[in-house]
């Protein structure tokens, strides 16, 4: 409710300063104009893509810093505390306590080792959400410079560069990611991110004969019905989110929030 | 992609949980069943676990006549090693080699396989052993995240010698990091029994650097998709089989090699230069094995073994007989055979003599020939002026070809060179201002720091001294003429003349 009402006073000082845009998005937050996105995996009756309404989506990927904050307003989600059914061993375990960071889990680091249950409830506890996957792969789209990402060889060569490399013990401060064309950063480089529908990756159709996902993952059917066999970067994400159970942490799965427009600051596309 | 609400979603993931009936699951996401419930018989099987060796190391034969509960534990890590000197790879791999371990196992054996797969890896990997009858080879029931375990239960119904390899989207790249290996499923009655055993596997790699190039090497997917590789590697990295690291045999005894083309593109025509195949298990089938045999073609996601008595001392090279696989790109290894020699089997260099054939005399005659003619088209061509022009242009089309060979990687193919590292060609003040500094520069090489247009340059250039004197005459001429320059013809007698001044 604070954070809200926070929302609403910047946006009515940046009004009043006349800064050149219809509104402002939260603090720590980016406006996502209305857009489409094109699935990797699509059934002969699906259309080709799909609208993203506007939304806001978190610049950046929630920190050690701000998690720790979560699970101090939260006991239930401290490591000592967490039900199993929503979090498995690993949960944050490069942190040297409940409520301590340690060398592992620099302050302004993404946090790693959440499960998407306390990743969810984090968001709430803010009155956000997680983005859907299309919300997520909409922005991801965005190169640095061009609209299309994947004509952007400098970022391609971040993606691979950063794919190449094992998950370091030490997961770098993203506060120097530089941002792609529609303001958000470091949507690689650093971590994995869950979204809200992570578990629907690879589902393509009704019959469960199709829609195992696993089988339609592996060897050269992981290819059939997808829009673009040469986008390695989409079906690594596609693989990682389909590995995962929502009570799985690891070590270089993150996850940033994402917020509705309020009604009377949307803006036609 | 099936677009659902994802509170519904998550709403049916927390029912599932929080009923305590996720083991039983049936939604496809982390498809759970369970330990399989054996029958008593197998359940009475001894259970052993299985000793993984990492390449060329082959397990020992398998001595038992029964079957066995068999545990395997392979852990998948993403490792950063050396691919060829001063280049490194972050490799995938099953076990921290390429290949992966080597798991050897008996026909009608039940396994029991555990995939862990590392918590530092960024990807989740899976399993699919050719050995295995079910679907995905066992990697519908293996994929696991970082951090995770995964384990399936199979039994091997099929004996022969078996690629396994990661199947996780998208494939290519995870096999083409090196995520395979072999699995060997001996057959109930055994094999023959040889003096020794090595296991070498075959992997196409693709890296954005050249061939060769230092640093740590990336991915590249337009070659990978291209099936252009730029490594070519026996056991995962540029001379893992050759010097120290050599197989080794002594005279007389019988070595076998299990060989597995990984992929993920290329066959591979294996070949051991100097010996020929006793005995070959084509396509890794024991059933129907073949004789004499000098090269074998191994499929992408196949393997074959082969037998054979060393009988002479030496260096035996194994190559994929594509040659250039071996000569450039690193598919190359060494056994390394010690022993007395015996010279009726191979003599060795008998004699060393001299031999002219027909050089001797005739050549200096034809060489008369050839240049009397070469001065009666030059005077022919002086005294035509159509034919004169016509030479322009026959000289600019070779000298293209000359610059598109030689010139054109620093010079780039428009002439603009590289601002401040390698000066233009095209509206060069410095180029057409001089034609025999030109020509100077091409014969002699130019060091040291020059203006052109302006700008200073100090790179060195080499002297193009591969180069004829027709070819650099043709070169400088196409490089006076091309992308708007106007600067004149160069011929032959120019070239010499320059090339003659003194210094």
């Amino acid at each position: 409710m604070i954070s809200r009402f926070r929302h609403l006073l910047a946006t009515i000082t940046l009004g009043l300063m006349g800064a050149g845009i219809n509104h402002a998005a939260p603090t720590g937050m980016v406006e996502i104009p209305a857009g489409e996105y094109v699935p990797l995996f699509t059934s002969p009756v699906d259309p080709a893509s799909v609208p993203v309404p506007a939304f806001y989506l978190d610049e950046l990927p929630v920190t050690n810093a701000q998690f720790l904050a979560f699970v101090q307003a939260n006991p239930k989600w401290r490591r000592s505390n967490v039900s199993p059914l929503f979090a498995d061993q690993s949960y944050l375990k490069h942190w040297v306590g409940d409520l301590e960071l340690g060398s592992l889990a620099p302050s302004d680091s993404p946090v790693v080792h959440v499960s998407w249950f306390a990743a969810r409830a984090y968001a709430k506890w803010l009155g956000k959400r997680l983005p859907t996957t299309a919300e997520w792969e909409r922005v991801a789209a965005a190169g640095y410079t061009v609209s299309n990402g994947r004509e952007d060889t400098e970022l391609n060569g971040d993606i691979y560069r950063w794919l190449a490399r094992p998950t370091p013990n030490v997961i770098p401060s993203a506060s120097e990611a530089r941002p792609n064309q529609l303001g958000a950063r470091a949507l690689f480089g650093y971590v994995w991110e869950w979204v809200s529908d992570f578990n629907t990756a690879m589902v393509t159709g009704e019959s469960r004969a199709d829609s195992g996902l696993e089988r339609d993952l592996f060897c050269g059917s992981g290819s059939v019905g997808a829009r673009d066999t040469s986008d390695y970067a989409a079906f690594m994400r596609s693989a990682l989110r389909s590995s995962l159970q929502a009570h799985n942490s690891t070590s270089s799965l993150g996850f940033r929030c994402a917020r509705d427009l309020e009604p009377s600051s949307a803006t036609s596309p | 992609m099936k677009t659902s609400p994802s509170i519904l979603t998550s709403g049916l993931l927390c029912a599932a949980l929080l009923s305590g009936q996720w083991a039983n699951a049936s939604e496809p996401v982390g498809e759970v069943e369970g330990p399989v419930d054996l029958p008593p018989a197998i359940l009475a099987l001894p259970v052993e676990n299985a000793v993984l060796t990492a390449p060329p190391h082959v397990p020992p034969p398998i001595t038992r006549k029964h079957s066995a509960r068999v545990v395997v534990h392979l852990e998948v890590r993403e490792v950063e090693a050396r691919i060829a000197d001063g280049a490194t790879y972050t490799f995938w791999t099953f076990g921290g080699t390429v290949p992966g371990s080597f798991i050897r196992i008996r026909e009608g054996d039940v396994v029991e396989f555990h995939l862990n797969n590392h918590p530092s890896s960024k990807l989740p990997h899976n399993i699919d052993l050719h050995a295995v009858t079910g679907p995905g080879g066992g990697a519908t029931s293996s994929f696991t995240a970082p951090g995770h375990s995964s384990q399936f239960t199979f039994k091997a119904l099929n004996p022969g010698l078996f690629v396994y390899h990661c199947a996780t989207a998208p494939v290519p790249m995870h096999v083409g990091n090196g995520m395979y290996g072999l699995i060997l499923v001996e057959p109930a009655e055994g094999l023959p029994p040889v003096d020794r055993e090595y296991y070498v596997m075959q992997g196409d790699f693709y890296t954005q650097g050249r061939y060769g190039e230092p640093g740590l090497q990336t991915f590249d997917m337009v070659k990978s998709i291209d099936e252009h590789p730029t490594y070519v590697l026996f056991n995962g990295s540029v001379g893992a089989l050759v010097g120290d690291n050599a197989l080794t045999a002594n005279v007389g005894e019988t070595v076998r090699l299990y060989f597995g083309a990984g992929g993920p593109n290329l066959t591979s025509s294996f070949h051991v230069i100097g010996e020929i195949f006793d005995t070959v298990y084509p396509e890794g089938s024991f059933s129907t094995p073949q004789h004499n045999i000098q090269t074998t073609l191994i499929p992408a996601g196949g393997a074959a073994a082969m037998d054979f008595k060393v009988d002479v001392p030496g260096t035996f090279v194994l190559v994929d007989h594509s040659l250039s696989r071996a000569f450039n790109k690193g598919a190359l290894g060494m056994l390394k055979v010690s022993g007395p020699s015996d010279r009726v089997i191979y003599s060795g260099k008998e004699i060393d003599a001299i031999y002219l054939g027909d050089q001797a005399e005739a050549g200096t005659e034809a060489q008369k020939r050839e240049v009397e003619l070469e001065k009666k088209i030059a005077a022919e061509i002086k005294s035509n002026p159509t034919i004169a022009s016509l030479t322009k242009e026959v000289q600019m089309e070779r000298g293209k070809r000359v610059y598109m060979q030689v010139c054109f990687a620093c010079h780039l193919p428009d002439g603009k060179g590289l601002p401040k590292v390698f000066p233009p060609l095209a509206q060069s003040d410095y180029l057409l201002t001089d034609k025999d500094r030109a020509i100077r520069v091409v014969l002699k090489g130019q060091t040291g720091p020059i203006t052109v247009n302006g700008e200073t340059y100090n790179s060195a250039m080499p002297a193009q001294s591969q180069l004829n004197d027709e070819q650099v005459a043709d070169v400088v001429t196409y490089i006076l003429n091309e992308w708007g320059n106007d600067g004149g013809s160069v011929s032959v007698d120019d070239v010499r003349r320059v090339k003659n001044e003194t210094n």
